[in-house]
C-alpha cells in the first residue's frame, strides 16, 4: 500500500505517456512534466495569496477576507479574476517591447528553474548534473527582467527602485551560493537528487540524517533562508516593493495581467528558493523520524514546503522593514563572512568524519559549532554600533 | 562540413563581430561589450574542440573556458570602474574625448 | 540537434550584430543579454552542461547588469540614451571581417581538425572539479588572487572622494 502510493504519480505518468505515438514519447514526458509544475505551482501561489492575507491579518488582529467564499478562500479568484479585467497600461514614452517583455522574462526562468527540484522519490522533472548551478542561473535571469520594467517604464522613480532592487538581489546572491555550497561540500554533488541521497540514514533513535541537524548545517539554513528573503524581496527586504517608501518601485508603470504576471513570477521564486533550501538543508522529500517513512515523499516534500511559507508569512508580519543602507551592511559585512565561515565549519566537518576516538562527535559538534557561533557574537556586537536592545514594552489594545 | 567546423566558423563570425564593434563604436562601454563578445567566441571555440577534439583530456577544454569566464567577469569589472571614474573626471564616455596624452 | 544549432547560431549571430550596431545603448545592452544566452544554448548543444549555466549565471546575471549600470550612471542627458553616430566604420568592419575571413578559410582548408565527429566524451561535473583541484590548482589559486585583486581595484577606482573639507566624521556610514 505504502509502496503503491509511493509509485503513483510514477505510474500514471508513465501510462499516460504510453499511450501517445512512439516518435513523440519523450516530448510527451517533458510536455506532462511541465504542465504538472505549472499546475501544481499556480494553485500553490493561489492558496499562498489566501494564507498570506489571512495570516497577516490575524497577526494584525483583524479578521481578513471573509466575505468571497467560505473563510474567504475563493479570494484568490476574486484576486485573479480582478488582476486580469484590469486596463492594461501602458505609458506612451515607454519603450513597448521592453515594457512588455520584462514580466515574461521573470516569470519563465522561474519556472524553468522549478524543474530540477525532486519533489519526491522519483518525482523529478530534470536530474541535471549540475541542478544547483542551473537553478542560481535561472534566478539571476530576474534580474535582466527587473532592469527592463525599471527602464522600460520611462519613469525616473521606477528606474531607480530598479537600480536599488538589482543592487539588493546581487549583493545576497553571494551569501545565497556561500550558505548553499556548505550542503554541497558535504555531499559531493551538484545535482539536487543527488543531495538528497546524502540525507539518507538515521542517527541511533531515529531521527533522519538531515543536513540541518550539524552545526554548518543549522548556520548554512539560517544563512540560505535569510539570503531567500531578501532574494525574493519578502519582508523585512521588500525596500523595492514597500508602499511607503517607494510606491512600488519599479513595478509602478505596470497594471492588470503584467502585474499579475511579476507578482507571480516572485512568489513562484519565493517557493523555488525554499524548495532548493528543503532539499539542500531539510532532507527533500525524507522523512523526519524513520518510523514515519510510511507516508509518501511527495506529501512530506509539500508538508516542509508548506511550513517554509508560513514562516515568510509570520516574519512579513512581525519584523520591520530593513532601510537600503541597513540592507547592504547586512550582507556584505555579516552575511559574507558568515557564509564563508560555514563553509569552513562543513570543511571541518567534512575533514573530521572519520575520527572515532571517545568524545570525538562533541569534538567535532564543538569546533564545527564554535568556528559559527563565536564569530556570529563578536561580530554581530561589532556591527551593532554600541546600541544595545531596548527592554520591550507590550501595549495591547484595550 | 564537419560539425567542429560549422562551431568553429560560428565562433570566428562571432570574433569578427566583436572586433568590428570594438573598432567602430565611440562609447567606451560598447567597445568593453565587443571585447566580451570576443571572449565568449573564444568559449565557444575551446568548448567545441573539448567536444569533437583528440580526446586526450576532456576536461582541459571546459577548465580552460572556466577561467576564460573569470578573468572576463574580473575584466569587465574594473574596465567598468575606470570608464565610470574617467567620467567623474570628464563628463564623458565618448573615446574621441579621452585624448588629454595626446602628442 | 541540427535545427536547435541552426536556430542558436543565427540568434547568436543576428543578436551579435545588433548590439554592435544600434544606436539606443540599453536596447544594445538588451541584444548583448540575447547574445550570451544564445552561447549558453551553444554550450548546452556541445554537452557542456556547467559551462553553459556558469556563462548564464555570471554573463546574463553579472556581467550585463554591470554594463546596464555603467550606461546607467554615465548618462549626460537625461533621457536620451541614443548614442552619437558612430565613428566611420569601413575601416573597422573591413578589418574585422579580413580577421573572420582568414580564421574561416584557416579553418575550411586546414587537414589537422578531424573528420569524423566522435562519440561525445562523457564530462561529469565531478571530473571538472578533480581537474580543476588538482591539475590546475595553481592557475585556481591565481584567478583566486586576480579576482580579488579585481574586486579591490574596482571599488578603489569607483570610490567617490569625500568633499574638500573633511570633518571628524566619514560622510557615509
Amino acid at each position: 500500500m505504502v509502496e503503491l502510493l509511493e509509485q503513483a504519480p510514477l505510474k500514471v505518468g508513465q501510462w499516460w505517456i504510453a499511450r501517445v505515438p512512439e516518435a513523440w514519447q519523450p516530448v510527451a514526458g517533458a510536455c506532462l512534466g511541465a504542465a504538472l509544475i505549472v499546475a501544481v505551482f499556480a494553485g500553490l501561489f493561489a492558496l499562498t495569496t489566501w494564507l498570506e492575507r489571512k495570516g497577516l491579518a490575524r497577526i494584525q488582529n483583524r479578521p481578513g477576507p471573509n466575505r468571497v467564499g467560505p473563510c474567504g478562500l475563493l479570494q484568490p479568484a476574486a484576486d485573479g479574476l480582478k488582476m486580469l479585467i484590469k486596463e492594461d497600461i501602458r505609458p506612451r514614452e515607454a519603450d513597448r517591447w521592453v515594457h512588455t517583455l520584462a514580466p515574461l522574462l521573470k516569470v519563465v526562468p522561474v519556472i524553468c528553474a522549478l524543474g530540477v527540484i525532486p519533489f519526491g522519490r522519483h518525482l523529478v522533472a530534470l536530474n541535471l548534473d549540475a541542478g544547483l548551478v542551473f537553478f542560481f542561473a535561472m534566478g539571476s535571469v530576474t534580474e535582466v527582467a527587473l532592469f527592463m520594467a525599471g527602464w522600460g517604464s520611462h519613469n525616473k522613480y521606477s528606474l531607480l527602485g530598479a537600480m536599488r532592487a538589482i543592487a539588493q538581489l546581487i549583493s545576497y546572491e553571494v551569501p545565497l551560493a556561500l550558505a548553499a555550497l556548505t550542503a554541497v561540500l558535504v555531499a559531493g554533488s551538484l545535482s539536487l537528487p543527488e543531495i538528497v541521497d546524502s540525507q539518507a540514514g538515521a542517527y541511533p533513535g531515529g531521527l533522519a540524517r538531515w543536513h540541518v541537524f550539524t552545526p554548518w548545517g543549522l548556520a548554512g539554513l539560517v544563512l540560505f533562508f535569510t539570503a531567500t528573503t531578501a532574494k525574493a524581496n519578502r519582508a523585512p527586504f521588500d525596500l523595492p516593493e514597500g508602499e511607503s517608501e517607494i510606491i512600488a518601485g519599479h513595478l509602478v508603470e505596470y497594471s492588470g495581467f503584467k502585474y499579475a504576471l511579476f507578482f507571480l513570477g516572485e512568489y513562484l521564486l519565493l517557493f523555488g528558493y525554499s524548495a532548493v533550501g528543503i532539499t539542500l538543508f531539510l532532507g527533500g522529500w525524507r522523512a523526519p523520524f524513520v518510523w514515519l517513512e510510511w507516508v509518501p515523499s511527495y506529501v512530506w516534500f509539500a508538508l516542509k514546503l508548506l511550513v517554509c511559507i508560513a514562516w515568510f508569512i509570520w516574519l512579513r508580519g512581525t519584523v520591520p522593514r530593513l532601510r537600503a543602507d541597513q540592507l547592504m551592511h547586512f550582507a556584505w559585512k555579516f552575511l559574507l563572512p558568515l557564509g564563508l565561515l560555514a563553509n569552513g565549519s562543513a570543511l571541518l566537518w567534512q575533514a573530521s568524519a572519520d575520527w572515532a576516538f571517545p568524545g570525538a562527535t562533541w569534538v567535532r559538534w564543538g569546533l564545527a559549532g564554535g568556528l559559527v557561533l563565536v564569530p556570529y557574537q563578536i561580530l554581530g556586537r561589532a556591527l551593532m554600533g554600541g546600541a544595545a536592545a531596548l527592554p520591550r514594552r507590550y501595549r495591547f489594545a484595550e | 562540413m564537419s560539425p567542429l567546423e560549422r562551431y568553429l566558423i560560428v565562433a570566428a563570425l562571432l570574433f569578427g563581430i566583436g572586433l568590428a564593434g570594438a573598432l567602430t563604436r565611440r562609447n567606451a562601454i560598447l567597445v568593453l561589450a565587443g571585447i566580451e563578445l570576443m571572449l565568449t567566441a573564444v568559449n565557444l571555440n575551446l568548448i567545441a574542440f573539448g567536444r569533437y577534439g583528440g580526446h586526450a583530456a576532456p576536461a582541459a577544454g571546459q577548465v580552460f573556458v572556466l577561467f576564460v569566464i573569470a578573468v572576463a567577469a574580473a575584466e569587465t569589472a574594473v574596465g567598468l570602474a575606470l570608464i565610470i571614474a574617467w567620467f567623474r573626471h570628464r563628463r564623458t564616455v565618448q573615446l574621441d574625448e579621452a585624448d588629454e596624452l595626446r602628442g | 540537434m541540427e535545427t536547435a544549432f541552426h536556430l542558436l547560431a543565427a540568434g547568436v549571430l543576428v543578436a551579435a550584430v545588433a548590439a554592435m550596431s544600434l544606436r539606443h545603448l540599453v536596447h544594445c545592452a538588451l541584444c548583448l543579454v540575447a547574445v550570451f544566452a544564445a552561447a549558453a544554448g551553444l554550450f548546452l548543444t556541445l554537452g557542456a552542461e556547467f559551462l553553459a549555466f556558469a556563462q548564464v549565471l555570471v554573463y546574463v546575471g553579472a556581467i550585463s547588469i554591470l554594463i546596464v549600470f555603467a550606461m546607467l550612471l554615465t548618462r549626460t542627458r537625461a533621457v536620451d540614451m541614443a548614442s552619437l553616430s558612430v565613428r566611420p566604420r569601413v575601416l573597422g568592419v573591413t578589418a574585422a571581417g579580413a580577421v573572420a575571413g582568414f580564421v574561416i578559410a584557416a579553418v575550411l582548408t586546414s587537414g589537422a581538425l578531424p573528420e569524423k565527429a566522435a562519440a561525445a566524451p562523457a564530462v561529469p561535473v565531478r571530473d571538472l572539479g578533480r581537474e580543476l583541484m588538482t591539475q590546475q590548482v595553481p592557475a585556481l589559486l591565481a584567478v583566486g588572487l586576480l579576482l580579488t585583486a579585481a574586486l579591490l581595484g574596482a571599488v578603489v577606482l569607483a570610490l567617490r572622494e569625500p568633499p574638500a573639507a573633511p570633518s571628524g566624521k566619514e560622510p557615509r556610514a
